[in-house]
């Protein structure tokens, strides 16, 4: 069976706990060995490739931080120069790397129309470089460019909406997933790499340094943000009707926030309850614009 | 160490690092409780459970104790205690 197959060796040098690593692995259970990823610079590419060695089972080129998505369409091009037409090609990136500096990278990409399913592994900050906003970020949270203080509750900002700007370019398939749903994200990955064309999978990963966790509490702060509305769960696959994965036990956004540091700032004393109600309307249009309600 | 052309590398040498040794907390399995769900295989970062003859079995010289799987276990089959050498 694919999923007992273990494509990420261990060894690998991610804080314990970290939501990335776990992300990787089940992608790699999807995908499968016939398969060529790409990374661009970050977490992920730092801790499997210490020098001289890989933690990857599958073959594995690391970009720079801003063209994962370019050096994917040359990988593409390669294949198909070399008369190969099954070999997957996968991006997985972070945000910085895909929300931001690897952008205009990823709209040529989906522009061109190139068969890459490119997945964001998105901690919601530069991690790999200490913790750095990027635009997603989301709202209020502290981060080492943000910093909450007597000044500032943190990042002023929403985060950007990542899957309607790739749905905006009209490609094949769009999905948001949390490695804390495994089945749910394996099964993202294999529709996606079985639909030809270009394809956006974002994956909620927590990262406890820096959201400020414990590292055994990964995927209990992954599932609030999804039962709280925060981050809605859903897929689109072109000229189909949107599926949304229903929220039975929804949660306050407070249940979320408290459990992390970096939004600990929100409820020392009065000062900040309209900031709280802000993030807890954004968990309330979510509700209302997917449908989440069970 | 000397670089090939393109700083090639073989597929899963970080198993050289046996990063067992960060560990602070150890998770150690109640086979009488564990029922071979999985569940905890798959939430693993460092791909180091595995379900042999349907029982949960940790890797040591890779586990590095982050306590997910006794948090995530649905039986309660798995339990940090300290880590003592
Ligand atoms: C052009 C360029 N600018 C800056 C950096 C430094 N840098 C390396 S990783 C990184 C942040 C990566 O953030 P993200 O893509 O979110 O991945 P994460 O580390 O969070 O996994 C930065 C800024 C770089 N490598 N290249
Ligand atoms: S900083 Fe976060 S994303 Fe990076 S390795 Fe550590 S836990 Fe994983
Ligand atoms: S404690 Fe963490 S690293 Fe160790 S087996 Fe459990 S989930 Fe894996
Ligand atoms: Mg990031």
């Amino acid at each position: 069976m694919v999923e007992n197959m273990e494509l990420l060796a261990p060894g690998h040098r991610a804080c314990p706990g970290c939501g990335t690593a776990i992300a990787t692995r089940l992608i790699l259970k999807a995908t499968g060995k016939d398969v060529i990823v790409v990374t661009s610079t970050g977490c992920l590419e730092t801790f499997t490739s210490p020098y001289g060695q890989s933690a990857w089972e599958v073959p594995w080129i690391h970009s720079l931080f801003e063209n994962g998505a370019a050096v994917a369409s040359g990988v593409k091009e390669a294949l198909k120069a070399k008369g190969n037409n099954h070999t997957k090609v996968v991006v997985i990136s972070g945000d910085g790397g895909s929300f931001d500096i690897g952008f205009g990278a990823i709209s040529g990409m989906f522009e061109r129309g190139h068969d890459i399913t490119y997945i964001c592994y998105d901690n919601e900050a530069y991690m790999n470089t200490g913790v750095q906003r990027s635009s997603s970020t989301p709202y209020a949270a502290t981060t080492t460019t943000t910093p909450a203080g007597v000044a500032s509750y943190g990042k002023l900002e929403p985060k950007k909406d990542m899957p309607s700007i790739a749905l905006a370019h009209g490609i094949q398939y769009v999905a948001t997933a949390s490695i804390c749903y495994p089945q749910d994200l394996i099964r993202k990955v294999k529709k996606a790499i079985s639909i030809n064309g270009p394809k956006y999978i974002q994956v909620h990963v927590p990262c406890c340094i820096g959201w400020g966790f414990d590292p055994s509490e990964t995927i209990e702060v992954g599932r609030l943000a999804v039962e709280t509305g925060l981050v809605p769960i859903y897929s689109i696959e072109k000229g189909k009707p949107m599926e949304v994965r229903k929220v039975s036990d929804r949660k306050p956004v407070e249940a979320y926030l408290k459990k992390q540091n970096r939004f600990k700032h929100l409820f020392k004393g009065e000062e900040y309850k309209e900031v709280v109600a802000q993030l807890q309307k954004i968990c309330d249009d979510n509700f209302e614009y997917f449908g989440l309600a069970k | 160490m000397k670089l090939t052309v393109g700083a090639v590398v073989k597929a899963g040498t970080s198993k050289v690092n046996k990063t067992g040794n960060w560990r602070s907390f150890r998770p150690v399995v109640n086979k009488d409780l564990c029922n071979g769900c999985g569940i905890c295989t798959f939430f693993c970062p460092d791909s180091s459970i595995q379900i042999t003859e349907k029982k949960s079995n940790i890797n040591y010289d890779y586990c590095k104790g982050c306590g997910i799987c006794a948090k995530e276990c649905p039986q309660g089959a798995i339990k940090m205690e300290e880590e003592r050498t």
